[in-house]
């Protein structure tokens, strides 16, 4: 049996978003430039959320796309084919501050793929990175600009941030091989 | 699931989660080609051989297209340009072709099989783009795909094939694909080329066409094979109009939301009537549009290697 442990819970998560939504908005005065870009998978509810909170601090609706990574990762020859889940992107990218939002940063391959996916939407002004965890091991120079949490973790540790939306309870949980 | 494969060499052996696996790829990829950018780096670096040994247009335009969408470098090798016209054999030609390092292989040939054969001589993936009149499985699925798409399910509808089912890989595949999503499949054409013994995968074989159209959701049409007949099974071409030609009035009497489909070439004004075809019941145009996605998908998920499910946590 893997041994695990929550280290964040409902309300820290929650907190954690509201943390980085104000962090989004300070660091980008102009809103209607903003557009969010959840990574599928579990990026994709996190960019909801934010959007809902920086659409509140806002007063102004935040346009959110969700983003498959798949075809643009550098392991496909590796590993078996991944499960691909829609892209879909309902706005102009071109000249936007597009933050990319994904559970976890780790080895930051999945963040160059999905730079890599979005540059054949257009070409954004800036692209910023929002993660609820960085668990370190970065394989790439890849920083992110908002984090919920800094989490230091082994190799042998797996990261696992589970969510209402998709019919679990809100946690983050730390699991031991 | 997780695809596992490392060719595809045919429907037959295909489960129905695998089916529908390829059908959400497919999906994917179609998305891809109406962006501004058509293209992704998938099979970047890959070099993908087409073993044409058998006449084909439509086919291996779709499979370049799909390739070169996938940023795939491609060899493109038909039988008149190739040295099995010298004798070679196709083992031969296949193992020069791995000597250049391909990693695909996607084989159209006349002889039922070549694909398996090639599958177990080769390293390299290989996908079955039609052998002899056993299996033309990318035609199957992206039939599928079509039909899935236009009537947002497969299961509990009725399909029917009509025309020249006894010469036809794709009404072979089809019957599989379809069967295993749930369909009901009826087979129809002039008893010489519809044999009963279709009967033992799974589908209802009829020789009268008012009945086997009446009650259709999809209607499948097939081109007569003259290519593939060695003396003619029917009296004449003109009798096979008036007896199973999908004409106005034969339409009229089918359910008012029935499809048409076609695996090209057409022969208009044989198996169906010209407006027909060109009417907004006909998928025929859709069904190519579909053809490089669920190629496209095919390619990407054999790719796979053997490696992990998942990366570990992202």
């Amino acid at each position: 049996m893997p041994e695990s442990h929550v280290i964040l819970n409902a309300p820290a998560i929650q907190r954690a978003l509201t943390r980085v939504a104000h962090e989004i908005a300070e660091s980008n005065e102009t809103a209607g430039d903003v557009v969010l870009v959840g990574i599928q998978e579990g990026g994709v509810k996190l960019a909801e959320r934010l959007a809902a909170l920086l659409s509140s601090i806002w007063g102004q609706p935040v346009p959110v796309g969700q983003l498959d990574v798949s075809m643009h990762r550098d392991d496909l020859d590796q590993r078996v084919a991944p499960k691909v889940h829609p892209t879909v992107i309902p706005f102009d990218v071109t000249g936007k501050t597009v933050v990319l939002v994904d559970d976890v940063l780790f080895k930051g391959r999945t963040i160059r793929a999905a730079m890599d996916a979005l540059n054949d939407f257009g070409r954004p002004q800036r692209i910023q990175l929002a993660v609820l965890i960085d668990r370190g091991h970065r394989e790439l120079p890849i920083k992110a600009d908002f984090v919920g949490k800094n989490v230091p973790t082994s190799l042998a540790e797996q990261v696992h941030v589970r969510l209402v939306e998709a019919g679990a309870e809100d946690e983050v949980v730390v699991e031991r091989k | 699931m997780t695809w596992q494969r490392q060719h595809l060499l045919d429907i037959e052996s295909l489960t129905a989660d695998e089916i529908l696996t390829v059908l959400d790829t497919a999906k994917a990829f179609k998305a891809v080609g109406e962006r501004a950018i058509k293209k992704v780096p998938a099979l970047r670096g890959r070099t993908v051989v087409n073993l044409f040994i058998e006449p084909s247009t439509r086919t291996r335009i779709s499979f370049e297209l799909s390739e070169q969408r996938l940023s795939a470098d491609i060899i493109n090798f038909t039988a008149e340009a190739s040295s099995l016209k010298k004798g070679e054999t196709l083992k031969d030609t296949a193992k020069n072709l791995e000597a250049l390092n391909a990693d695909f292989i996607v084989i159209r040939h006349s002889a039922a099989g070549a694909a398996h054969f090639l599958a177990r001589v080769l390293k390299a993936h290989v996908i079955n783009a039609g052998d002899g009149a056993h299996e033309h499985p990318t035609q199957a699925l992206l039939d599928a795909f079509t039909i899935r798409e236009r009537k947002g399910r497969i299961e509990g509808l009725n399909v029917t094939i009509l025309g020249d089912i006894l010469y036809s890989r794709v009404a072979r595949s089809d019957v599989w694909a379809l069967t295993k999503l749930g369909a009901r499949v009826t087979l129809c054409g002039p008893s010489t080329l519809v044999p009963k013994a279709f009967e033992q995968m799974g589908c209802r074989v009829t020789y009268n066409v008012e009945e086997a159209i009446r009650d259709a959701d999809i209607i499948n049409l097939l081109r007569i094979q003259h290519e593939r007949q060695r003396k003619t099974m029917f009296p004449s071409i003109n009798e096979y109009i008036s007896l199973f030609g999908l004409n106005k009035a034969r339409l009229a009497r089918t359910k008012p939301d029935a499809l048409i489909m076609h695996p090209g070439p057409v022969n208009r004004g044989v198996e169906i009537d010209s407006e027909i075809a060109d009417s907004s019941r006909s998928l025929i145009l859709e069904q190519v549009t579909n053809g490089i996605a669920v190629r496209m998908a095919v390619l990407f998920l054999v790719n796979g290697g053997k490696g992990p499910q998942e990366i570990a946590a992202t």
